[in-house]
């Protein structure tokens, strides 16, 4: 019995250390961290417009899209599709994908489409797109905005984040659509 | 695509170089020697178990060892099961998430015990902020359970003949706080300054670029997501793990992620040389282990790097590889690393879905949660991999007509006969519960109490893959890896309870097994080396363990293997 009131006790004033003082402690420290621990949002005339991290749903035609999402960009309930890559639902999806992107871009050939552009991100919630997948949506975008190709596409390059020496390379949707609004 | 391989290959390296005085620096923990943090915790320390009246100076026998853990481990379920069948009224839920059922908290309070963090759930609606706090307070200790134990064989190792093999809450108490502590607030720190949260406020509601109204979950997370990875945990703070762009928001993190779950396991085994003073030894088995990595990563990493062959045929570019289930701020090497890191050590936190692996890589991944002892988790890899030496010590014994012996001890029939229980357990479970489900998906079971319709219904992928999804669930309960192929449909009473047993079976046989063997070898007569030893740190005897390791790996679970991802790259073909 002593035992037990023993372990008790224990369990207690571990539960204390580790789940109370400790995250307190880093708890403060986040007061000090961007936007204070709160997550990074993103302001346009003053009004929130979305997390810098968190990839949001763009489809109208005069944005640049960002990958497909199997929770349709939910950030209250992240998920991937988990579909097996020899799934024959799966790869129907796919191929239908490619074909839906074809007809709104029929400027392109199949083979410039990159992977990414339609196969759903594991977060559901990915933020970035390739660079060759927002150089291939550069034209459509001009067409409806009524800008110069070229003048978009200097956009899309000035937003490609290129690593130093590690990672891969990207493109904040959000933060380019932000900047698309932007240009004059 | 140099710039991921680069990635893959510096952290993997920055990763063993630091391993090497983080080895030193446990080692000298476990001795009792002076450390940096004593000042700080030795207070706190004297404290905690003055109030509860534990004496932490006493040595224990190994069976005093395992009755002091087994009862921390029933206390910590209750509190944690408790906690999560009421967190929907409790305290710190700012989001009104509900009540688990019974079923998905008996689960939930076993996964996080027995450090292996299973989900059934999704964090973001399935948790409050006070039960992912408890979770992260089972992280930690349970962590801690598996250095402790690992410490008392280490201890048991030592050149003499003794029951005492220390005291277990003071080998507890340390790694807490002077390994995980230090480690996880390094990480959190890191985290939270790459855009991590870290607040207790509810989910924020914005209105996007293009008008639509979204809810955004957060919540403490960097906390959780710090010891998760130090203490090889895994479970994710959302629903996504470490794939969602809060938990792991940069190239840089998914870096210090990779390295926090890599740190201790590759540690350990270099603190067993400097504990011991036979550095060779860990040398030998800090070799095999790589070399058994690297067999299972490179396959992974070229597989996913080559895209999907029936995406290729459709005929787009896969220049960025297979993306199904990744995000494109980490690519398919450094994921594909990641997946094979996480499932060699059982931290089994995810940054890629794995049900979308290439089936090739998702046989790597199963082979490295079934082999289990490359790495492994916080301090039961190396109690796994203990009872791999045993076994060869004996059949190279055998071979070459000498007295088995380990470290000075005989090994006689007792303990090769504890050994190879303990080896024969991980099949057992594994392949006797993957059978089980799929014979009910088979005859396609109308399922009652235990599953919400028929028994193909939990399936999310038709043939082979919904086969590798069901043994993988279980391979991941048993080996207390705790990723998935999530597509399954596993918040039920069937697979919560057939999992929760697998799960505890998984985790303390092969804890009490090692131990059993330490303790019973550390009170036998220590013979000096002669030159009738079989010598057990030199590469013929590193050859020998891998050799025991794949043989048994190979023939238990070949089969299996063949039926799921094996079958599904072939038909991909």
């Amino acid at each position: 019995m002593k035992n037990i009131f023993s372990i008790i006790k224990f369990t207690l004033l571990t539960v204390i250390l580790f789940a109370v003082i400790y995250p307190l402690a880093i708890y403060a420290i986040a007061q000090f961290a961007p936007n204070q621990g709160k997550g990074e949002t993103i302001s346009v005339n003053g009004k929130v417009v979305g997390y810098q991290k968190i990839g949001q749903k763009f489809d109208k035609s005069n944005y640049f899209w960002g990958r497909p999402s199997a929770v349709d960009y939910n950030a209250s309930g992240s998920a991937g599709s988990n579909k097996g890559p020899s799934n024959a639902d799966y790869l129907a999806l796919v191929q239908k994908r490619i074909d839906t992107f074809l007809i709104v871009h029929p400027y392109l050939e199949k083979s410039e489409i990159p992977s990414d552009m339609v196969m759903a991100s594991g977060s559901g919630l990915d933020p970035n797109i390739s660079p060759e997948g927002a150089l291939i949506q550069v034209k459509r975008v001009a067409k409806e905005r009524k800008l110069s190709e070229d003048k978009v596409k200097t956009l899309v390059e000035s937003k490609i984040n290129t690593p130093t020496i590690m990672g891969t390379s990207t493109v904040n949707v959000l933060e380019l659509n932000i900047a698309l609004d932007e240009l004059k | 695509m140099n710039t991921e391989l680069f990635g893959v290959i510096s952290i993997f390296i920055i990763s063993i170089v630091l391993a090497i005085p983080i080895g030193k620096y446990i080692a000298k923990v476990y001795l009792g020697d002076k450390t940096l943090f004593d000042p700080i915790f030795n207070p706190i320390e004297k404290f905690i178990f003055k109030i509860s009246g534990i004496n932490s100076t006493e040595e224990m026998n190994w069976k005093q060892h395992l009755k002091a853990l087994l009862s921390v481990n029933m206390a910590w379920f209750f509190l944690c099961f408790f906690v999560l069948l009421f967190q929907g009224s409790l305290f710190l839920n700012p989001d009104n998430n509900p009540n688990m059922t019974p079923d998905l908290a008996f689960n939930t309070a076993i996964s996080f015990v027995v450090n292996c963090n299973l989900q059934h759930f999704s964090g973001e609606t399935g948790l409050s902020y006070l039960s992912q706090m408890v979770l992260m307070f089972l992280q930690f200790v349970s962590a801690a359970v598996g250095m402790a134990a690992a410490a008392i064989v280490f201890n048991a190792m030592k050149e003499r003949t003794t029951d005492k093999l220390g005291n277990f809450y003071n080998y507890f108490i340390k790694s807490c706080t002077r390994i995980l502590l230090p480690l996880s607030a390094i990480v959190a720190v890191a985290l939270l300054f790459s855009g991590t949260p870290m607040t207790f406020e509810e989910k924020d509601t914005i209105t996007t670029l293009q008008g639509d109204s979204v809810q955004v979950s957060r919540g403490p997370a960097a906390v959780f997501i710090a010891i998760k990875h130090i203490g090889t945990n895994g479970g994710g703070f959302f629903g996504a793990n470490s794939a969602h762009p809060l938990e792991n928001p940069t190239y840089f993190t998914n870096a210090v992620e990779l390295w926090a779950q890599l740190i201790i396991p590759f540690a350990m085994i270099f603190a067993l040389g400097f504990y011991l003073k036979k550095r060779k030894l860990s040398y030998i088995i800090f070799g095999v282990m790589t070399i058994g990595f690297l067999l299972l990563v490179i396959p992974t990493v070229i597989t996913e790097l080559n895209g999907n062959p029936a995406i290729e045929k459709m005929g787009i570019a896969q220049t960025t590889g297979a993306m199904e289930g990744k995000e494109v701020r980490f690519g398919p090497a450094i994921s594909g690393f990641w997946s094979i890191a996480t499932t060699v050590i059982s931290t089994g936190s995810v940054n890629s879905m794995h049900d979308s692996s290439m089936p090739m890589s998702g046989a790597m991944q199963l082979l490295a949660m079934m082999v289990n002892a490359f790495y492994g988790g916080c301090g039961v890899g190396w109690l796994n991999f203990y009872i791999f030496i045993i076994l060869a010590v004996f059949i190279s014994g055998l071979m070459v007509g000498r007295t088995p012996e380990f470290v000075g001890k005989k090994i006689e029939a007792r303990e090769v006969k504890i050994a190879a229980f303990i080896a024969i357990l991980h099949p057992l479970l594994i392949l006797s519960g993957t059978a089980l489900a799929s014979y009910f998906a088979a005859n396609d079971t109308a399922m009652g109490y235990w599953f919400n319709g028929n028994a193909t219904d939990w399936l999310n992928n038709p043939g082979n893959h919904g086969f590798s999804e069901m043994l993988y669930e279980f391979t991941s309960s048993a080996a207390n890896n705790g990723s998935g192929f999530e597509g399954l449909g596993d918040n039920n009473p069937f697979w919560n309870i057939t999992t929760g047993i697998v799960l505890l079976l998984g985790r303390f046989l092969p804890i009490i097994g090692p131990l059993a063997i330490a303790g019973l070898l550390a009170n036998k007569k220590y013979i000096p080396e002669s030159a009738g030893t079989l010598k057990t740190d030199t590469p013929i005897f590193g050859v020998m363990v891998f050799a025991v390791i794949a043989i048994i790996a190979a023939l238990s679970f070949f089969p299996a293997l063949a039926l799921g991802p094996l079958a599904e790259y072939f038909t991909l073909k």
